[in-house]
């Protein structure tokens, strides 16, 4: 009972921790062609999130994993249920990862701008179908004792295509943050500049979402009945807010922490909504996937936990560690000198 | 073709797609690890150049590695659902463990690596390496504990519907699972070496910078002929395991019928499955199966026909592939032994012959591996988990055909574009050679900002 719960805490965790730090990844891959104008400018971006890109993407596999371990019977049925969606996830995101090492290796304009086009593309679609798979996991999925009644286009129903819209612009707009944080000149003051047009954009489509939850979802039902949850939606506006205020003052760093804070709080929000729940069933509610009938044993989750509590520090601890090493901007003199980046 | 044949289908491409690139990730790694401690070592710059040409190609190659490997987390919950529900409290273990433990920290330290070269010291950029190198292989630990479990499942009892863990210690010691890393680590630095020799012979048969790569062709001997060796030992000593524990996958990889005591091995043999029997038995080697299952002449092996047909592994499969490691194993001992007698002699230039073997040579020990994979998990058949879930029981129910299909035509057409891109860079730096420039790494290490 307190170990599931403890996964339950640590699933949502790795959700948000992943969506934040691979959310700018994205992001900036998804305004590849907005931010960078020119060859130099594009490779300046992708050696932005160079060293960095790869690591974060193991939140997502981390995030898997502890589904299979903690909870077989949802990643099972997630995964099975969502088999399309999840497909042209997994092909985006292997197009993506490979086109940040390729694009560099061929002095050839063809061959740059397909990778150009692949890392867009690698992008933009796991931004918008983790929202869709999100959006739909909020309201449920069609499952009963017969299965699953649902299919691709079923997932993109208006909540789940408001979902991965939001999802679009919170990475959008954290992407751009990141890449002005980390370049200097134009491209900075470009990016920047991107930030502050897609901002109010985002407060819009975040209040709409906030508003059709209501109708969409069951979230609320938890705030209802135990409103001091109700600081985590209220601190993730506060976060939304807070960009527009960094921002306004030129103060990049604190507009990219005030996002950071923001894509944790939106999805803390969605998951604390969801308790006990992790898939929802929208035809009735004796076949939801909880952390009660789809965990693993008490002694796994034991272990798991065990493992969690040794090696998540440490993983922490080197990764903080290696963004410092790291966290100089990038400029365009240094890529082109440098025969060793991207 | 239905939805479990397509399933298995397209667990095979992508698996075997995923086995092209890890095993050279595995040698590879270690290699350049090698070559950059030497270079900080000794100051010698050509080291430093090896670091980074070999480099290169680990990570040209290590790219699809690690995007092909998503597939492989993804795929037992999309395809095989039923599987994930019935050992996911064992087996997700494990590969969560993987992630945290090795994911992370091969991640995190490639891309160090890659992008640190005037960011750390020398020493810290060399350790940046080796615990990348260490990481796959830790990496390579845990999925093979996972697989071991699937074959010689231990720590667990069936209860609650589905098989629950009961002892950490036990999956997590598995001997199946220990001799099986043991094994498949040495066979993934046989890559490496073997690619290294390959690549190098390529250039010395162009008397292309002979002195860098004799160096890099002895270095990859070396270490070739060491791991070839171990990866033989360890192998025997995983036999024996597969014959206490999956008496039907070592009678196939036998072809043996009968059951009888004091088996021999015959050279030359030629199974037929529909009479159950082999049709040719030539050049024997008394009681060498029976020494090679229990190290002892008289044991008595099982034979096929002792299990119901239904329960056996498709024989010719898992006899060939068997036959085809072992064959190429003993052919890369000595193509190891020969490289180095050269080597020392100084006669590597000339021999070229044995250099064009070598270049030959490169992709066999990539198809030793694969085939070594074909004997374990097709010799396991028609068990998922051996003993407790068929492979039939493991498949998705909520699966369309349709679905199947798209994805399998997918996953066909979009490794088939990358596996092409792939070889083709790869084939690009590595006729490249060495950069002599080195400014941009040599200079001197930026002070705090």
């Amino acid at each position: 009972m307190v170990f599931q719960v403890i996964w339950f805490i640590l699933w949502g965790v790795l959700w948000s921790v992943y969506f934040m730090l691979d959310g700018f990844v994205l992001g900036e891959g998804l305004l590849h062609y907005v931010l960078g104008k020119t060859d130099g400018e594009r490779r300046v971006l992708i050696n932005t999130i160079g060293p960095v890109w790869d690591g974060n993407e193991v939140w997502l596999l981390t995030a898997g994993g502890a589904t299979f371990a903690a909870f077989p019977t949802t990643y099972a049925l997630m995964f099975s249920y969502l088999y399309t969606a999840l497909l042209l996830l997994l092909f985006a995101l292997i197009i993506r990862g490979v086109s940040y090492e390729f694009r560099g290796k061929v002095e050839n304009e063809g061959w740059k701008k397909g990778w150009d086009a692949a890392i867009f593309v690698g992008n933009f679609v796991p931004a918008l179908l983790f929202g869709v798979a999100f959006g739909n996991i909020f309201a449920g999925l069609p499952m009963d004792a017969a299965g699953y009644h649902g299919s691709l286009l079923a997932l993109l129903n208006p909540y789940g295509l408001l979902t991965g819209v939001l999802f679009v612009l919170l990475f959008a707009v954290h992407g751009s943050l990141y890449a002005a944080v980390k370049t200097r000149g134009d491209l900075s003051a470009r990016a920047a500049g991107v930030a502050a047009k897609l901002w109010p954009v985002l407060l819009v489509v975040a209040v709409a979402f906030l508003a059709y939850t209501k109708f969409a979802t069951h979230l609320y039902d938890n705030y209802l009945s135990s409103p001091v949850l109700l600081i985590i939606p209220v601190l993730a506006v506060a976060a939304l807010l807070g960009i527009r205020l960094f921002a306004a003052r030129g103060e990049l760093l604190g507009a990219f922490a005030a996002s950071c804070l923001t894509i944790l709080l939106v999805v803390a929000t969605g998951v604390a909504g969801l308790f006990p729940n992790l898939i929802p069933s929208s035809l009735d509610p004796a076949y939801s996937l909880t952390i009660f009938n789809s965990s693993s044993s008490a002694y796994t989750l034991k272990i798991m936990t065990v493992v969690a509590f040794i090696f998540v520090p440490i993983v922490i601890a080197y990764k903080i560690w290696v963004y410092r090493v790291f966290r100089a901007p990038v400029t365009v003199e240094e890529v082109l000198g440098d025969r060793q980046a991207y | 073709m239905d939805v479990l044949a397509l399933s298995r289908l397209q667990f095979a491409v992508t698996c075997m797609f995923h086995f092209i690139f890890v095993p050279l990730t595995l040698g590879l790694s270690i290699l350049t690890a090698f070559m950059e401690t030497r270079y900080v070592m000794t100051d010698d710059e050509t080291y430093l150049k090896m670091a980074k040409f070999w480099g290169k190609l680990f990570l040209i190659n290590f790219a699809l590695g690690v995007v092909t490997g998503i597939t492989m987390e993804f795929q037992f919950g999309m395809n095989w659902a039923e599987y994930s529900k019935y050992v996911g409290d064992i087996f997700g273990a494990p590969l969560a463990i993987e992630a945290t433990m090795a994911f992370f920290m091969e991640s995190v330290f490639i891309g160090l690596w890659i992008f640190g070269w005037n960011k750390v010291s020398k020493k810290v950029h060399a350790l940046s390496i080796w615990l990348a190198a260490i990481a796959t292989n830790l990496s390579a630990l845990w999925i093979l504990l996972a697989n071991g479990w699937m074959q010689h499942p231990t720590g667990y009892v069936l209860r609650n519907g589905r098989a629950e863990m009961t002892d950490f210690l036990a999956v997590a010691t598995n001997p199946y699972g220990l001799l099986k890393f043991g094994h498949q680590l040495m066979s993934g630095y046989t890559v490496g070496a073997f690619f290294v020799m390959g690549v190098s012979a390529w250039h010395l048969l162009r008397k292309n910078r002979p002195d860098f790569f004799k160096r890099s062709f002895r270095i990859g001997a070396v270490f070739g002929l060491v791991s070839v060796i171990l990866s033989a030992v360890l192998g025997d000593l995983h036999a024996v395991e597969v014959a206490k524990t999956q008496p039907t996958k070592f009678a196939a990889m036998e072809s043996i019928w009968d059951t009888k005591k004091g088996v021999g091995l015959n050279l030359l043999l030629i199974p037929d499955p529909v009479k159950e029997c082999n049709t040719v038995e030539q050049l024997c080697i008394p009681n060498a199966v029976s020494m090679l299952a229990f190290h002892t002449p008289d044991a008595e092996i099982k034979g096929l026909k002792e299990f119901p047909r239904e329960l056996r592994p498709p024989v010719l499969p898992t006899f060939l592939s068997f036959r085809a490691m072992v064959g190429l194993g003993t052919f890369f001992i000595l193509a190891a032994l020969l490289g180095i007698f050269f080597s020392l002699r100084g006669t590597l230039e000339t021999n070229r012959l044995f250099l064009w073997g070598m270049v030959l040579t490169i992709p066999l020990p990539y198809i030793a591996n694969q085939l070594g994979w074909v004997v374990a998990e097709v010799g396991r058949q028609p068990w998922l988990v051996y003993g407790i879930m068929k492979t039939s029981d493991g498949v998705s129910k909520s699966l369309e055909l349709g679905q199947v299909v798209f994805s399998l035509i997918g996953f066909t057409l979009l490794y088939g574009a990358l596996g092409v891109i792939d070889i083709y860079l790869l084939a690009k730096y590595a006729r490249k050679g060495p950069d002599d420039d080195l400014s941009a790494i040599i200079k001197p290490v930026r002070q705090e900002a």
